[in-house]
Formats: C-alpha cells, sequence, structure tokens
C-alpha cells in the first residue's frame, strides 16, 4: 500500500514542478522547479523500479544503532565545510580586491553581494547544520540507548535538509532573495525547510520517547531546545506573502523597526540556539568521550543550560541599538545580554573542567587540544559578545569589522574547531576502523586552523576599532575628519591578512578532508562489534 | 570500543548516571561563577530602574536618569553648534571674496568645508578631490562654469543641468549629438576629431585635421571657441589644453562628439545650510585652483 502511495506521490510532485517550471515568472523559480522535477522524477521511477521486485531481507539490524544516515550526515559536513571555507577566503579577496568581481559568468552572479550569502548560508546551514544532524542522530541514539525513531524519516531529514541547502544556494547566486541576514532563501524554500524541520524534531523526540535509559542525557537537553527554538524562529521571521505562486519573490508581513527587531530576534537566536545551544550538546558529547572523564558538574550543566535558553531569546535589540528601535527595547537586549554571560561560560567550564585529572591528553591528543581550544574560543566571543551589547561599546563597534571578528572567532573557533573534533571522533567508529590514518595530519589541520583564526580576528580587531575611530573622529569645532574612503583604504593591509588567515583554515579543512577519507579507504578495521542498543546499566 | 572513564578522584561523588558510559561529577557550582551571575543580574536590575527599560501598555518606564539616546547626540551637536554660531554667523555675512583674507574665518571655513566635502561631495569628486572619468579633477584650475569663489558658490548653490533646483538657476547647457542625431557625417566628425586632438599634440591622423579645422569652426566654435579654449559662460570645456574629463583616446572624443555628454550635479541650497555652502566653496577654491575676483 505505502509502495502505491509513494508512486502516486513522486509522480504527482514531478507533475506540478513541471507545470511549475512552465509557468516560472523568474530564472530562480524555474530552476528550482526543475531541480524538484529532477529529484521527484528519480524517485518516481526508483519507486517504480522496486515496487514489484522481490525485497531482500533487510541488511542492517533493526535493532541496532542507525548509523547509515549518520554517515551521510558526515560525509556532507566535511563537503559542504570545504565549499563554505572556500567560498568566504574567495570573497575575502574580492573585498581586498574588487576586480575579483567577475562579471564572465553574467548578470551578478559572481559578485559579493550574492556570493556573501553563499558563504554564510553554506558555513551555518550547510556546514553546521550537518553536523547538528549527524551528531544529535549519533549522541541520542547513544544516550538514549534506542534506535533512531521513525525508520526512514531519519533520511528524509537528511535528504530534504541538503535539498534545501540547493534550493537556497542556487538560490542566491540566481538573485533570489528576502533580503533577510542568515534567512535569505524565498518562501518555497522557507516552506520546505518547516517540513524538515518538523521530521527532524520527530525523530528526536521520538527516539528520546522510546530511550531504555532512565534519564535524558544533558546533550540531548541542548539538541531539543536547538531543534524547537530554531523551528519557531524559522517560522515567524519568515511570514510572508509570495507575489506569485509561480514566482520567488514574496513581501514581509512585518515592517519597518517591527521588521528590523523580529530579524534580529531571530538573527541572535540563529546564533544562540543553532551556533551555541546546539554546539553545546556536541560539546556535552564528545569532550567527555574522548577525554574519557565524567562531566565536571551536573549542577551546573542544569542551571546553565536553563538560564541560556531562558535568557538568549531577549537578547536581540543588542543588534539595534542606536537605531529606530526604542530606546527601552535597546536597553532591554543589552542587559539579558550581560546576564547571559555566566550562563555562556557554564558550558566552558563544564567543558574545560571535564579535562581536570586528564590535562596531560593536551599534549598527546590532537583532537582533545582541537575540543579544549575550541572551547576556549567560545568563552573568548561569549565575552565579548555581552561587552559589545554594551551601548557606549556598540556604539564605536557597531557597523564595523569587529563585528565581523567577533563572528568568525566564534564561527571558526568555537563551531569550526568542535565539529572537526567531532569528525575526527567519529569517523574511525562510524567506518569501524582502529584508528585514524594519520594523527600528525589533525596536529597540521590543528596549527593551521588555529593560526588562521588569530590572523582572522587580529586583523578584524585592527580594521574595526580604526574604523570605528575613524568614522566619529571630529576635530576642535565638530567638523568630520574623514571621508567614509579613507576608512576604506585604510583597512586594505588587514583585509589581505584576514583573506590569508581564511586560506590557512581552508588548507586545514583540505587536509582534514583527506585524512578523513584515507581513514575510511585505508585505514586498518577495527575488531567487529555489534553496534546493538543495550542500556549501559 | 573505548575504555570504561576512570574515575581517580574517588572522594568526588557522581550523581550514579551512566551515558554510554558518560558518568556526571556532582561538583557545587564554582563559586565565583555563581556570584558573579547574581552580581549580574543586580546590576541588571539596577540599569533597568536607572534606564529606560520596562515596555508599559503605554510607553516604556523612563529612567530615573533620564537617558535618551536621541536626546544624547542631540547635545553633542547643540554643543557644537553653540561654540559655532559665532563663527557660523560671521562665514554667512561676509562678502565671499573677503573670506581667504580674515586668517580666522579662513581657518574655519577650510575645517568645515572639509567636512561637508568628504561628506557629501567625495562620492564623486574623490576625497582628495582629484575627480574621475566626468567628474571633473577640484585641484587644477582648468574650470568648466569658472574658478572664483562667486562661481564656485553659485555652482555648488545650483548645481549643474539638474531639474531640482528651487531657483531654476542650475547651470544649464547642452551640446548637440553629432553623430546620434545625425547632423554630421561620419567622415566629418572623424574629421573634426583628429582636429581636436592635434590641439593639445594627441595622436592623431594628421590628413584629416586640416578638414576637420574647418568643421570645428562650422559647427564648434559658436560654444568653444574659434582657438578652442572654451567659454565658461556656458560651460564649454577648454579643448585645447591636456585636461581631459571624459578621456583623450580617439574612442573617448568621437563618443563625445557623437552622441555628447551631460554631467549633472546635484543643487546643494536644499540640502545644505548657506553657512556649509559657503565653507565647502571655500574649501574647494583653497584646493589650489581658486581664481581671484574679476576686477
Amino acid at each position: 500500500m505505502w509502495d502505491y502511495v509513494k508512486i502516486v506521490l513522486f509522480g504527482l510532485i514531478a507533475l506540478l514542478a513541471a507545470i511549475a517550471a512552465n509557468y516560472a515568472r523568474d530564472l530562480a523559480y524555474m530552476v528550482h522547479a526543475l531541480i524538484i522535477f529532477a529529484v521527484a522524477a528519480g524517485m518516481f521511477i526508483w519507486a517504480v523500479r522496486t515496487t514489484w521486485e522481490e525485497k531482500p531481507a533487510p541488511a542492517v539490524n533493526a535493532e541496532g544503532y542507525m548509523d547509515g544516515v549518520v554517515r551521510y550526515g558526515v560525509v556532507a559536513t566535511a563537503f559542504w565545510g570545504v565549499v563554505g571555507f572556500l567560498v568566504g577566503t574567495f570573497i575575502a579577496f574580492q573585498l581586498a580586491f574588487p576586480q575579483l568581481n567577475f562579471h564572465l559568468l553574467g548578470d551578478g552572479i559572481g559578485n559579493f553581494g550574492r556570493l556573501r550569502p553563499l558563504h554564510t548560508s553554506a558555513v551555518i546551514f550547510a556546514f553546521g547544520g550537518n553536523a547538528l544532524i549527524a551528531t544529535s542522530f549519533y549522541i541520542v541514539q547513544r544516550t538514549s540507548a534506542a534506535r533512531l525513531w521513525g525508520g526512514n524519516l531519519a533520511w528524509f531529514v537528511f535528504w530534504g535538509y541538503n535539498l534545501f541547502i540547493v534550493l537556497a544556494a542556487t538560490g542566491y547566486l540566481l538573485g533570489a532573495t528576502q533580503s533577510k541576514e542568515y534567512a535569505e532563501p524565498e518562501w518555497y524554500v522557507d516552506l520546505w525547510l518547516t517540513l524538515v524541520w518538523v521530521a527532524y524534531l520527530f525523530v528526536f523526540l521520538g527516539t528520546i520517547m522510546t530511550r531504555k535509559e532512565k534519564h535524558i542525557y544533558v546533550a540531548n537537553w541542548f539538541f531539543l531546545s536547538f531543534i524547537v527554538t530554531v523551528a519557531l524562529l524559522h517560522v515567524v521571521n519568515n511570514l510572508s506573502i509570495p507575489v506569485s505562486i509561480f514566482g520567488s519573490k514574496s513581501v514581509q508581513v512585518f515592517a519597518g523597526v517591527q521588521d528590523a527587531m523580529t530579524q534580529w530576534w531571530y538573527g541572535h537566536n540563529a546564533v544562540g540556539f543553532f551556533l551555541t545551544a546546539g554546539f553545546l550538546g556536541m560539546m556535552y558529547y564528545f569532550v567527555p568521550k574522548q577525554a574519557e572523564r565524567p562531566v565536571y558538574s551536573y549542577k551546573l550543566s542544569i542551571i546553565h543550560f536553563w538560564a541560556l535558553i531562558f535568557l538568549y531569546i531577549w537578547a536581540g535589540p543588542h543588534h539595534l541599538n542606536y537605531t529606530a528601535l526604542p530606546d527601552w527595547a535597546s536597553t532591554l537586549g543589552m542587559v539579558f545580554s550581560i546576564v547571559l554571560w555566566m550562563p555562556s561560560w557554564g558550558g566552558m567550564i563544564n567543558g574545560l573542567m571535564t579535562l581536570s585529572g586528564a590535562w596531560d591528553k593536551l599534549r598527546t591528543d590532537p583532537i582533545i587540544r582541537m575540543m579544549i581550544v575550541s572551547i576556549g574560543f567560545y568563552g573568548m566571543s561569549t565575552f565579548e559578545g555581552p561587552m559589545m551589547s554594551i551601548r557606549a561599546v556598540n556604539s564605536l563597534s557597531h557597523y564595523t569589522d569587529w563585528t565581523i571578528g567577533h563572528v568568525h572567532s566564534g564561527a571558526l573557533g568555537w563551531n569550526g574547531m568542535i565539529t572537526f573534533g567531532a569528525l575526527y571522533f567519529l569517523v574511525p567508529r562510524l567506518w569501524n576502523r582502529a584508528k585514524l590514518y594519520s594523527l600528525p595530519a589533525v596536529n597540521w589541520h590543528f596549527w593551521l586552523a588555529t593560526i588562521g583564526i588569530v590572523l582572522y580576528a587580529s586583523s578584524m580587531w585592527v580594521t574595526g576599532i580604526m574604523e570605528g575611530l575613524m568614522w566619529r573622529e571630529v576635530d576642535a569645532n565638530g567638523f568630520l575628519v574623514n571621508a567614509f574612503a579613507d576608512t576604506v583604504s585604510a583597512k586594505f593591509p588587514m583585509y589581505v591578512v584576514r583573506a590569508l588567515g581564511g586560506v590557512l583554515y581552508l588548507a586545514g579543512a583540505l587536509i582534514m578532508a583527506w585524512n578523513l577519507w584515507m581513514t575510511v579507504r585505508k585505514g586498518e578495521a577495527r575488531m567487529p562489534a555489534p553496534a546493538a542498543a543495550v542500556a549501559a546499566e | 570500543m573505548s575504555k570504561k572513564p576512570t574515575t581517580p578522584e574517588k572522594d568526588i561523588p557522581t550523581t550514579g548516571h551512566t551515558w554510554d558510559g558518560i558518568q556526571e561529577y556532582d561538583n557545587p557550582m564554582p563559586r565565583w561563577w555563581l556570584w558573579t551571575f547574581y552580581a549580574t543580574i543586580v546590576w541588571g536590575i539596577g540599569y533597568t530602574i536607572a534606564y529606560p527599560a520596562w515596555p508599559l501598555v503605554k510607553g516604556a518606564t523612563e529612567g530615573i536618569l533620564g537617558y535618551s539616546t536621541r536626546a544624547e547626540v542631540q547635545a553633542e551637536i547643540d554643543s557644537f553648534d553653540a561654540a559655532n554660531e559665532g563663527m557660523r554667523q560671521r562665514l554667512v555675512e561676509a562678502d565671499l571674496n573677503q573670506i581667504s583674507t580674515d586668517p580666522e574665518l579662513a581657518s574655519f571655513a577650510q575645517n568645515a568645508g572639509g567636512a561637508v566635502f568628504r561628506t557629501w561631495c567625495a562620492q564623486c569628486h574623490g576625497s582628495g578631490a582629484a575627480g574621475a572619468k566626468g567628474y571633473p579633477n577640484l585641484l587644477d584650475d582648468d574650470w568648466l562654469w569658472g574658478g572664483d569663489m562667486e562661481a564656485i558658490h553659485f555652482t555648488v548653490t545650483h548645481g549643474i543641468r539638474n531639474e531640482d533646483d528651487p531657483d531654476g538657476e542650475a547651470r544649464y547647457s547642452e551640446m548637440p549629438r553629432f553623430g546620434t542625431d545625425e547632423l554630421l557625417e561620419t567622415e566629418e566628425i572623424e574629421q573634426v576629431v583628429n582636429y581636436v586632438l592635434s590641439l593639445s599634440g594627441e595622436p592623431q591622423d594628421a590628413s584629416k585635421v586640416e578638414a576637420g579645422k574647418i568643421v570645428f569652426e562650422d559647427n564648434c566654435a559658436a560654444c568653444h571657441g574659434e582657438a578652442a579654449e572654451g567659454d565658461r559662460e556656458q560651460g564649454a570645456p577648454n579643448l585645447s589644453d591636456a585636461i581631459w574629463l571624459y578621456g583623450s583616446s580617439y574612442a573617448d572624443v568621437m563618443d563625445s562628439v557623437s552622441s555628447a555628454r551631460f554631467g549633472v550635479m546635484p543643487n546643494w541650497n536644499t540640502r545644505l545650510s548657506e553657512a556649509e555652502i559657503r565653507a565647502v566653496s571655500a574649501y574647494v577654491h583653497g584646493l589650489g585652483g581658486g581664481e581671484a575676483a574679476a576686477e
């Protein structure tokens, strides 16, 4: 019965997509309709071919952990990571050398304005998102001693999410954007992501509800808060009305300062729940596993979890200090940001102190070193963030490269490094290898990435503070001293340094991709161990 | 298989749970962490009492300090305005040609005008005022519409070839499109272009120069003058010097003669105060090419 439903469903989607492509009012919409048509048609043919065949017995042990989807997620994470870092490095060079805005590709496709959202979405949603989905699927099974709930629904989440990424990326290049930072995809891509995300919530929640452990592990609290809050943020911030059912353009339901506030409520919590809460979930599993030490303090994890998720959601207005936003909202955003400082640091303390009694591993294990540096950058940027939200500091830092530096010390340092550590942890286990192909290569990756981040962050501090001071510089009579173009030309050397930092970081990621590939291809097999879902106690 | 976590500190209790081999110590929260957290909460409450913070049904609490970001920036602007009021008054009342003779006023006008220039004029003329293709260089003494204080002041006030000046006084002239509108044969345009290039010693086809001179006298001299030295009354550029607003290549000059140019400058009288216009005029006048008033 289900097989016939599938055939009808895929056939119908393919038909509707073909019709939509035919009536498309703009290029991006037409390309997207054709992509959906191709995917649905392929699935239709596959469904037709397999329906009347005799089904082989399920190859995987239906009682064991479902790791196939995690393996795909790990590959996707490494792939999108390299793509995202490559685009980021390229646009860093475009800022230093504007001649690199090539017109060869046609109408604006290779311009900074289109590549920039491609970079941010590739690293946050493609690299970070695949890392979160893969690690949460891995962790929730192990810490619940249960197989992923919902059967093939987990596969739908993986492929559906990556289809979302392809639609978003091609849309940016073809100029389809609703012009909301980190929420650029247009209405139909948003609807698709909503569907995928609800499926993700069901898989995760279903697994937790069928768990064989008595308690829910702390990592899963963070993952669950991340999944639930991102769903809420995504739906509210993307409320819009399409201009045409056959076109990509839509109109936001909020306007003016309400739209700005909704956008930065979303934008700040994309940082708070996607890049902080979700990645803390990763940290809470991989650090104790790799260090082979108990988590430092259970009490701390409870208090900082609830404080973090309660406080983060109010901090968005600090993105709109000194704008049309009323002063009261700006004050509250700043106050909540500062109160958030310690709850953020709770995660850092718990991560770092988990190593107490095992600090010698920093010398011998480059993977744990990567995780610890990651936690260090987490602590640094969660101090810097509240500081920059203070109105007086913000009046200098706002709109400058300091913000870019802050974001990247968090993204490259915290999100990037903890993800690299997780990938190094996961690949030998998922592909049943005794160890990584090369530990020295991990060491190289560690140092290239760390030096890359230092170059990036310090150059952006220099240009950020410099341009902030140049913008506000007035003479004794109150007259502005610098033209805007003066600040741009003054930043040039630091822009080159920043781009070189990006080159180092990208080089490290390429070494990682090679190392993981070789581990899978050439690593010696570990003694087979059945991955059975058995409660630990 | 990973090893079971070792717990050397036997005296620290764990919570007794184990997930995939992970245990949790039952350590207390670090005191310094907890007290700093409390301190930020207390500070936060105090700060929201002092500053505008809590939304009410209508409006929000204003805070006991009476702070507002708008009032803060207005106070800063007002303090400079008050300090500069005397000089501003003198600048507006001064004879344009006398500004440079009063050292105190000249210095004020230079600083104020520089700030206006870097904010409003640098986008086209460059932050160093060296101009770009289509945007005149203001550092030299080659003026299209005149380079004394009166002329510069008039140009800044009303702009060039715009429809927005409320006084309708924008400087206006329009060169015919000799090629596009088929006013001249292609051959004649080629001849006159070579003639114009020959005037400043640019590379030219010498065989066409003689014929080009005749075309020039019949069609161009009325505005650009017999000697091609231009006419500031009409904003007609001097074609005999080596300064080229739209480029000196054969193709550039061909384009200018065939399609003509129509450079526009905004009128600033609706955006800047008279004091600011005077200040930026003095600044431009002082960049190097300023001329003395005609006797």
